[in-house]
Formats: C-alpha cells, sequence, structure tokens
C-alpha cells in the first residue's frame, strides 16, 4: 500500500474513532433517558435522533453546513470562543460523522437498557443503593454488550459517511480525505483501479465492525 | 415495630387499591387471588411506587405521606423485598449478591452479618457460584439471604415460594420460619396459599379487587369459613 493509501485509511479510522467516543456519553444517556423515563417532548427528540437515518445525508451536511460555518449560529461562536474551525477541516469530518452515526447507536443502546429487567433495579435500590450505583452496578453491566454492539455499529456507519461529509468538509487531500470520499474522488477521476484498493479496505473495515457489533448482539441474546 | 398505612389509595387499570390498616405481627400475611394488588400494596411499602392519597408509617416513622408530600426513597427506607422470581443480580457471584446491600461486613449488626446468614438459610457453600447454576430453591434463599443482610427493618416477601414445585415449597418453609424466630424482622409476606399463612403467619390480611375484606389470625379466618377450608371467597 502507498504512503498515502496508509494516511487515508489511518485518518478515516481516527475520525470514525473520534466520532464514536464523542457521541458515546450522550447517546448512552440519551438512549437511558428513552428507555427509562417517561418525559415530555420525549417523542419529538425520539423523531429528532432518528431523523439523520431517514432525510439525505446531503442534506443532513448542508444542515450542518448553515449551522457550524463562519457565519452559522453554533460555528460562529465556536470560532469566536475557542478559534475553531470546523467547516473543511477535519473536524467538520468529526461532526458529520458523528451526526450520522448517533441515531444508530442511541437505537441500539436503547434496546440494551429496554432488555434489563427493571426489577433488578428496584431491587437494587431496596437493597440500599441510590440512582447511580443502580446504573453503574446493575444496568450497566447488564446493557454493556448491547452498548458495544452500538458503539460498533456507529463506527461502521462513520467509517463509511459520504454524503454529509462531503458538504461538511469537502475533498481536501491529507486533510478532509477519508476513504469513501476518496474512492469517489479516484473515479471522478477515472482513476478505478486505485478506487478499487481503497474499495476493498474499505469493505474489510466496514465488514470486521458490523461482524463485532453482531457478536455482542448475539453474545447478549444468548 | 409497626406498619401503619392510612387512606391509602392508588387508581389501578381495574380497580382502585384502596387499603386502611396497622399491622403488627410478626409475620402479616397478605392474602389474596391474583390481580388483587397485592404486590402494588408491597411497591408502595417500598417505595418503588407513589400512592396517589395516604400514608405509610413504619416503626412511627413517615416513610410516605402524600398530604405532607413526604416520600422517603427505597434505597433510604431500609425495608426490604423479595419478589417473586427473586430477582438476583445475574452478572454477579453468588457472593457478591449477598454482600450488595451491605459490601461493609465490619459494619454489619450482630446476628446479621454474612456467616450468620448463610449458615441458617444453609448456602454458605454456594457462595462462589454462578447465579445461572443456581436451583430455584437455591435461588429464593439467596434472594433472601441478600435482602436479610441489607440489614432492614422491615422485610416485604412477594410469593417468594409461588414459583417452585410442591416438594420444594415444603423444604423451603422451614427456612421462612427459621428466618421469622432467628432474625426477628417483621415482614409482610404475600401469598395465595392458605398453608404458607398457616405455616408462618400470625395474622392474615384479605385483599380482594385492592381492598381488604377480611382480618384476623388465621386459625380463625380460615376455620370461619364453610364448605371447603381454605376458600376465603364471599
Amino acid at each position: 500500500m502507498s504512503a498515502e493509501t496508509w494516511q487515508i485509511t489511518w485518518f478515516t479510522l481516527g475520525v470514525a474513532t473520534l466520532s464514536t467516543l464523542a457521541i458515546l456519553p450522550l447517546g448512552v444517556a440519551l438512549a437511558w433517558l428513552l428507555a427509562r423515563r417517561n418525559w415530555r417532548g420525549k417523542s419529538v427528540v425520539e423523531t429528532l435522533v432518528a431523523l439523520p437515518l431517514v432525510i439525505p445525508p446531503v442534506a443532513t451536511g448542508l444542515i450542518l453546513l448553515k449551522l457550524l460555518g463562519r457565519r452559522g449560529l453554533v460555528g460562529g461562536w465556536l470560532e469566536r470562543t475557542f478559534g475553531w474551525e470546523i467547516v473543511f477541516t477535519w473536524r467538520g469530518v468529526v461532526v458529520a460523522t458523528a451526526v450520522m452515526s448517533f441515531p444508530l447507536l442511541v437505537r441500539t443502546a436503547r434496546v440494551a437498557f429496554e432488555g434489563v429487567n427493571p426489577r433488578l433495579e428496584q431491587v437494587a435500590r431496596t437493597l440500599g443503593a441510590g440512582p447511580w450505583r443502580v446504573f453503574v452496578t446493575i444496568t450497566l453491566p447488564l446493557a454493556a454488550r448491547g452498548l458495544v454492539a452500538g458503539a460498533m455499529l456507529a463506527f461502521a456507519r462513520a467509517l463509511g459517511e459520504f454524503g454529509a461529509t462531503i458538504m461538511v468538509a469537502g475533498y481536501i487531500p491529507g486533510q478532509t480525505a477519508t476513504l469513501s470520499l476518496s474512492i469517489y474522488h479516484l473515479v471522478q477521476l477515472g482513476h478505478d483501479s486505485e478506487a478499487l484498493g481503497l474499495l476493498a479496505i474499505s469493505v474489510t473495515l466496514a465488514f470486521g465492525a458490523v461482524w463485532l457489533s453482531e457478536f455482542f448482539l448475539r453474545r447478549r441474546a444468548a | 415495630m409497626s406498619v401503619e398505612l392510612s387512606g391509602l389509595r392508588l387508581p389501578l387499570a381495574h380497580f382502585t387499591l384502596e387499603v386502611d390498616a396497622t399491622l403488627a405481627g410478626r409475620v402479616t400475611a397478605i392474602f389474596g387471588a391474583s390481580g388483587a394488588g397485592k404486590t402494588t400494596l408491597l411497591e408502595i411499602i417500598a417505595g418503588l411506587r407513589a400512592p396517589a392519597a395516604g400514608r405509610v408509617t413504619v416503626g412511627g416513622v413517615p416513610l410516605t405521606d402524600v398530604a405532607a408530600r413526604t416520600f422517603v426513597p427505597a434505597e433510604r427506607r431500609a425495608v426490604g423485598y423479595v419478589p417473586q422470581e427473586g430477582a438476583l443480580f445475574p452478572h454477579l457471584s453468588v457472593r457478591r449478591n449477598l454482600l450488595y446491600g451491605c459490601p461493609a461486613q465490619a459494619d454489619a449488626p450482630a446476628g446479621l452479618n454474612l456467616a450468620h446468614v448463610t449458615e441458617v438459610l444453609e448456602i454458605a457453600r454456594l457462595e462462589d457460584r454462578v447465579i445461572g447454576t443456581l436451583s430455584g430453591g437455591e435461588k429464593q434463599r439467596v434472594a433472601l439471604g441478600r435482602a436479610l443482610l441489607a440489614s432492614p427493618r422491615l422485610l416485604l416477601l412477594d410469593e417468594p415460594l409461588a414459583g417452585l414445585d410442591a416438594p420444594l415449597r415444603e423444604r423451603l418453609l422451614p427456612y421462612l420460619a427459621r428466618v421469622r424466630d432467628e432474625f426477628a424482622i417483621p415482614m409482610l409476606y404475600v401469598t395465595h396459599s392458605p398453608d404458607e399463612v398457616m405455616a408462618l403467619c400470625d395474622d392474615v390480611l384479605v385483599l380482594d379487587q385492592g381492598r381488604v375484606v377480611r382480618r384476623g389470625p388465621p386459625t380463625a379466618l380460615f376455620a370461619a369459613t364453610g364448605g371447603p377450608r381454605y376458600e376465603l371467597r364471599g
């Protein structure tokens, strides 16, 4: 493999890892709230979370572009406060993949939490455990396999993200070029054989991530 | 120690639970058919559910008082609860299940330490086992031990023998009697088995459609009905 191919592969893996880690705390917390609590506006939040699954990825990308651009509501604030530029940088790739994979994490994690028998949590409370101890010692370990499966699925989604990423980060070699963006670019240039090489890497990585996700889900069901 | 339930009210799907009673027995049976509201009543006392109205006082301490907006959370009530299925934590060993409510054994009150409780319930040899390898009777004894080791001031047992076959129930009844005699923790015992009531309880509250329809010592109550000895309806 060429140095450039290595760079693209490592960049893609790094971005997918970062975006998965970034959405994990909020995704797990939200999944727990959806599984275990009834609150006002729950159905609206549920729908909002599912939206990136069904609206075209480029449309999600456009929304993010408008929000995160220098003149955007969030982007302007981030640049003024932290000096962070999001659009057309690696950060933009992370944000786009994070938003696109968030629904998969939340949905899988929610099912994992719903699979924990609430009676166990109730009994733990009668044994003197406060809500946080119940969550850490009972709910989390019993839902762990499902949570890992959800994280792997989100990681797999992040590996292959294209539509939102191209809108937010564009194709900049060495800076925002992921596997999927590079495949598209190479095909556009007519370099099909190089594109096929990246395709093989992409399929292998995605296969590994989805297989691991299924592995954890199967073990949970067993 | 007495348990006072005054003006308790909670609308359920098919009826409204309405209970007014003071329970002072060593073991009080809450007796009734399935769906009479027995488990809901225990959940209210344990602090797992809030009633729409009323008050729950255990040993003079108000735990729930809707009018006064008092609701002591379940974890601070010291009210033990053993559900029908035992609800052991499947990812923890028997020992870690037993010690869940009392991790620091040095602080355990005399008599309610791990060694004594496991001896009374004959579960000491199970301590290193995984929950999935226990039999039904072993699971129930571990669940009982776990609740006892948290040093509750009141123990709620929700049909602890209901899921077991008749010979196993026979074998487990003496353990429950030993717990009653050894630890002197007042118990509310939900059941629909008259045999269990006769063997363990000194007071019976008969619940039907959410209301207390009869009350008294088991002998008087069961003997008073003509026809089939244990038929309490009507």
